[in-house]
């Protein structure tokens, strides 16, 4: 079966701040569209602080996890912060102990950090937030898993799935959060947080692709 | 940007420090640098009174920390909540052993981090309550009020909670009480020009010249409708009738009036507002016990103005009389 190693895999947490500070501006257009445009602007600052934290450091992906998820609960507040916080610490936690990252221990890493999220948010899938990316995802992973495809083609569904339900939202009514202010006028542009979402497991994915052996 | 700033990411950072400089004489900076506190806090036996919200709103949050005031206030990012650990932290330098009541607004991201926070204090064994404000009438219908957004009745929640607990209420005392508040508190706004986040460098919405938005938000959360721009003596008709007919208040109820600019209304606008808005509320039948008239609440630049109306009764007139000393006039 195939598998990646936990061990020295900190760089796939600085590929995804990489990428987040990259897409700083356009996380906070879309945000601006029906939020209050600072998606952007946190979301890179704490994943460029945690980047900061762990350059250099020879760390397990999941203790890479924990600091970023700490980061994110401890510095940036606002939504993102709590639910991305809580994720990536839930994701560090289904990490302990696994020296070699199965397609179980990453179901199972999914699925804490999803569970996680909704102890403190009351979001549901549809309601245009990180979830509509985050639960097809999931959904996809195990699927195709289910079907026994391989960890790597698995891999490819999941990043399909967070991808076609970032553009999802496009058509749906917000319905919490900020942009639920707007009612039918959320219709017709993305929604910030199932954007970061599915940009953060498309580089969890082509990194562990990589990496798989 | 026509602003005066140094670091567009250090914004939050700036203003705490200059704000703590200024107001040394009743406040100070917590343990954490996130955290304002007030300069007896905590006051053994007290209940801690706290709040905290994202920045850009200045004097709220922080401002109104202070003798028979709030004891402690969790300092957000602009516009963003403040972080789970920075309302944990507030609480801690609230308690003054009978628990602590956090009076917020009804925004996702407050109501998440709060929750963490009182989870988190409750490990430690603090006793914590909460009220969350949502005196924003446009932003629900009135059968959705819980969805409702906490805007500048808040003031008045805060008011009326701290004097309370200066007076020796029990937690759960405080909490009826600044419920009562925030219950009896409807607000709208009216933006009539967007303004800027400085990290961001441009108004992340829009408001047209010659048009208002009626029932914009704190954050320029879009109002129940854009219409071309009006008298003053017609908004704040319009204002009046949307607040008081969402509040249905019985001829002869005495009620405090506050009406705030948004950031980059001059002063003068705000009496030319409540010279309409005093004698609409008086030809309802209403008296007008008490009127504030200032940035009490403010959303960064935008050029605008709240009207907050609070239906008294004998219990919060008496306590909305209590002097307090924060950085504003109560």
């Amino acid at each position: 079966m195939q598998t990646f190693k936990n061990n020295s895999a900190a760089a796939i947490v600085l590929t995804i701040a990489d990428r987040i500070v990259e897409n700083r501006a356009y996380l906070s257009e879309i945000d601006g569209k029906i939020g209050d445009g600072d998606h952007g602007v946190n979301m890179a600052k704490g994943f460029g602080m945690a980047a900061e934290q762990l350059k250099g450091q020879d760390t397990t992906l999941g203790q890479a996890f924990e600091v970023l998820g700490n980061v994110l609960m401890d510095e940036i507040g606002g939504s993102m912060g709590p639910l991305y916080g809580v994720m990536f610490t839930e994701f560090a936690d289904k990490l302990k102990g696994h020296d070699d990252v199965d397609p179980k221990v990453f179901s199972s890493m999914l699925h804490a950090g999803l569970e996680g999220i909704q102890s403190i948010g009351s979001a549901k899938v549809g309601d245009k937030t990180l979830l509509d990316a985050l639960v097809p995802a999931i959904e996809a992973f195990d699927g195709a898993i289910a079907a026994s495809r391989s960890f790597d083609s698995a891999l490819d569904a999941l990043v399909e799935a967070a991808e076609t339900g970032r553009d999802s939202t496009l058509n749906l009514v917000a319905k919490i959060g900020r942009s639920a202010r707007l009612g039918e006028r959320s219709l017709g542009v993305l929604d910030a947080g199932a954007t970061s979402c599915a940009i953060i497991l498309k580089e969890i994915s082509i990194a562990a692709k990589s990496r798989l052996h | 940007m026509q602003r005066f700033i140094n670091d567009p990411n250090l914004v939050v950072e700036d203003t705490v420090k200059g704000f703590v400089k200024a107001h040394s004489d009743i406040l100070r900076l917590g343990q954490n640098p996130r955290v304002i506190v007030a300069k007896d806090a905590p006051v053994a036996g007290k209940v801690g009174v706290i709040t905290g919200g994202g920045s850009g709103h200045e004097p709220g949050f922080m401002g109104y920390t202070g003798k028979n005031m709030l004891d402690a206030v969790a300092v957000g990012e602009l516009f963003s909540s403040p972080t789970a650990k920075s309302f944990h932290d507030a609480i801690r330098e609230a308690n003054g052993g009978t628990g602590v009541i956090c009076l917020y607004g009804n925004y996702a991201g407050d109501n998440m981090n709060v929750k963490m926070a009182v989870r988190l204090a409750a490990k430690e064994g603090i006793e914590v309550a909460t009220v969350v404000a949502n005196d924003d009438v446009c932003s629900a219908p009135p059968h959705e009020r819980e969805k409702r957004r906490g805007v500048a009745g808040e003031i008045f929640m805060w008011k009326i909670g701290s004097a309370r607990a200066t007076q020796g209420g029990s937690l759960e005392e405080v909490r009826a009480v600044a419920q009562k508040a925030i219950d009896n508190c409807r607000s709208i706004g009216v933006g009539l020009g967007p303004c800027t986040l400085p990290a961001v460098g441009h108004p992340n919405f829009q408001i047209e010249p010659d048009t208002m938005e009626v029932g914009i938000g704190h954050h320029g959360e879009p109002g129940v409708r854009v219409e071309p721009l009006k008298s003053a003596e017609a908004i704040a008709r319009d204002m009046c009738q949307i607040v008081l007919d969402d509040h249905n208040l019985p001829a002869g109820t005495e009620v405090a009036v506050l009406v705030s600019g948004l950031g980059a209304t001059p002063l003068n606008e705000l009496y030319i507002l409540n010279d309409t808005i005093e004698t609409e509320i008086s030809a309802r039948g209403l008296i007008i016990h008490r009127t504030y008239i200032g940035n009490y609440f403010t959303s960064l630049e935008m050029v605008g103005a709240t009207l907050t109306v609070f239906a008294l009764d004998a219990e919060t007139k008496a306590l909305l009389d209590v002097e307090a000393n924060c950085t504003m006039k109560l």
